[in-house]
């Protein structure tokens, strides 16, 4: 276990330095960046000066070294547009969009796992072909235009969610104000569940249609019929010797599902106004706000990589046959 | 079809001897008609192409030419002379219709063309990583670890902030974003393939090492890359859609439905339903469409992964 961590450990050291030098290489690859941190109108000595302060006049090797250190300390450089540390700017952002990410991660896997099954075991019947054709569909929508076209049912014409706006809980749940967290809760349910199932969609085809699969291939094998010729019941061999393997690939997709809900999120917070990290992005894409652009990617690929982490983690321990 | 067992069925639809060429080419036709989906699917994906290439023409106006009269009207109101919005205008008196038939372009020539840089390079990069093996594979595998840590549409944005909004880096940037999924299959599959006798028997024939990669082994793993292909261009439209809606797509001269989604934002409220619908059921039939082919493509080329185990 421990040789296992270690080396997963090592691994995600390795593609964190690969990541600071992806995104260096993001900053030099339009030619001097010194031009992306300032205004398009400056004079050649106001050019002239920002280049020397932020370093871009020294070797490139320098640079890298000097932008990992910085890196590691959280430090950006200061938002073009609030003045402040981007680094700042991102962090306050965060936990709306780690609420609505989560929400949709829930919210897709509580209902793909059923539908999943439902459809494995209606398999060749209308249910089932209902079920994949909606999967089928759930994957050729792009999320954005899923949240417009909820905005305009759900929101505008039939009028049962806010079509913006954003109630928060987790950030008083941190606080350690737990009552104003859970009294929040209702209503923080209510404001994401449209953006939740936007972003969620994809997801929870793509599951459904994995743990349909998943679930057809294990209702085959041979222990499952062992224990439906020892006389089991029928709920009970779906529940508890079928779907326990069936499980499988569903955590494996968990991790890499987060990172692709992370890259939804960042588009549906947009359409919603949803006060996030996604709607900083475009906001700050629209200013070409450089460093919070950065410091948003970086943290949200950290995040990622770490969840995949802990995600193999809980893999290894739910399958034996994962060597340790 | 009863001559070709289960393991070469693959490389057979591939790269068929000339006789069987014909026969093979009706084989897929009948399982297309069969499977009705995927009929549907590719008589979608023959439209969309057709408007793609014939679009000029059938636009009934220009997309670009502006008319402060005719600012949001309705589909079907009736323009000058004996011209109709069809699909209504947008808020600068542009015809969605047309605006629609343009976008087709952008759409398709990012998902093929993106596709053909990430194929190539990730095809290449599996090939080479997977007969060498060694220190160059390990390379290779791990800056597709590197890669694969970005959530892809992060990666899209920070690329496309730094280097501007336009068609090439478009292109550029969604194509190296799917380099490692096809280097990954590549690699596998040549792993499994170079300890084969007919592998062996090319390089004790002495063949150079560059026509054992690109004609003994490539042929044979076309089947799964077309497969993957099919999907990839699926989601590739998908992804240039949401960099467009961001903002980050090509010049806004050029129509595409995501930046045309991105403008109908402005007038939800007043319930110009039109401007959202009709670019983004464009958006989500063509996707739909190479979806579907994947999914045939999958059960007809290879049938040991069909979908149900």
């Amino acid at each position: 276990m421990w040789t296992f961590l270690a080396r997963r450990l090592m691994q995600s050291i390795v593609v964190i330095i690969g990541v600071t030098l992806i995104s260096f290489i993001s900053l030099q690859i339009g030619g001097d960046p010194t031009y992306l941190f300032v205004s398009e109108n400056a004079s050649t000595e106001e050019i002239q000066r920002t280049r020397e302060a932020l370093g871009f006049d020294r070797p490139l090797h320098i640079q890298y070294l000097d932008y990992v250190w910085n890196v590691l300390q959280g430090d950006f450089g200061n938002s073009l547009s609030y003045g402040q540390p981007a680094m700042g700017v991102v962090l306050e952002a965060m936990p709306a969009t780690i609420e609505l990410t989560l929400f949709s991660l829930v919210l897709a896997i509580a209902l793909s796992i059923p539908l999943g099954i439902y459809a494995a075991l209606k398999r060749g019947r209308p249910a089932d072909g209902g079920i994949m054709t909606f999967a089928m569909l759930g994957q050729s929508i792009p999320n954005f235009w899923m949240g417009i076209m909820m905005i305009m049912f759900f929101g505008l014409y039939l009028q049962w969610f806010p079509i913006s706006g954003h109630v928060p809980f987790l950030e008083p749940l941190f606080a350690g104000e737990f009552r104003t967290a859970f009294a929040n809760l209702p209503q923080s349910i209510h404001y994401m569940i449209m953006p939740a199932l936007a972003v969620g969609t994809y997801t929870l085809a793509r599951n459904a249609r994995l743990v349909r699969s998943s679930m057809l291939e294990v209702l085959q094998q041979d222990y499952v019929r062992t224990a439906r010729s020892k006389g089991i019941s029928e709920r009970r061999v779906i529940l508890h010797h079928a779907m326990r393997n069936a499980w499988l690939p569903v955590v494996t997709m968990i991790g890499l599902e987060f990172g692709f809900l992370l890259g939804g999120v960042v588009v549906v917070e947009t359409v919603f106004s949803y006060p996030g990290i996604g709607r900083l992005v475009f906001n700050a894409i629209n200013q070409r706000d450089i460093p919070v652009v950065q410091a948003s990617v970086i943290l949200l690929a950290v995040i990622f990589i770490f969840l995949n982490l802990i995600v193999d983690l809980v893999y290894a321990r739910l399958d034996p046959r994962v060597k340790l | 079809m009863t001559e070709i067992s289960s393991a070469p069925l693959a490389a057979q639809a591939a790269s068929p001897a000339p006789a069987h060429r014909g026969r093979a080419l009706r084989r897929a036709v009948r399982s297309m008609v069969d499977s009705r989906w995927a009929l549907v699917g590719m008589i979608i994906l023959v439209i969309v192409t057709l408007v793609a290439i014939f679009g000029p023409a059938l636009a009934p106006f220009d997309p670009n030419r502006q008319n402060i009269l005719m600012r949001l009207v309705e589909p079907g109101s009736p323009g000058r002379g004996d011209s109709v919005y069809w699909l209504g205008s947008d808020h600068l008196g542009r015809d969605v219709l047309s605006r629609l038939l343009y976008g087709a372009r952008v759409s398709l020539l990012v998902g093929v063309a993106a596709i053909a840089v990430g194929g190539t390079i990730g095809t290449i990069a599996g090939l080479v990583a997977g007969y060498f093996g060694g220190w160059i594979d390990d390379v290779i595998m791990r800056l597709g670890d590197i890669q694969l840590a970005f959530p892809f549409i992060l990666l899209a944005i920070m690329f496309l902030v730094v280097l501007g909004p336009g068609l090439v880096n478009m292109i550029l940037v969604l194509g190296i974003g799917q380099w490692i999924t096809y280097a990954r299959i590549v690699r596998a599959q040549t792993l499994s393939l170079r300890e084969k006798e007919y592998v062996e028997a090319a390089r004790a024939m002495g063949d150079r090492t560059l026509s054992i990669l690109f004609r003994t082994i490539l042929p044979n793993i076309m089947a799964p890359l077309t497969v993957i292909a099919s999907f990839n261009v699926a989601s590739v439209i998908l992804s240039e859609a949401a960099l467009s809606f961001l903002g980050l797509g090509v010049p806004p001269d050029v129509p595409t439905w995501g930046s045309m989604l991105s403008e109908s934002r402005d007038h939800l409220l007043s319930n110009k339903w039109w401007l959202a619908v009709f670019p983004g059921l464009a958006i989500v039939l063509t996707v739909l469409a190479f979806n579907i082919i994947g999914d045939w493509l999958r059960d007809f080329l290879d049938p040991r992964l069909t979908r149900d185990n």
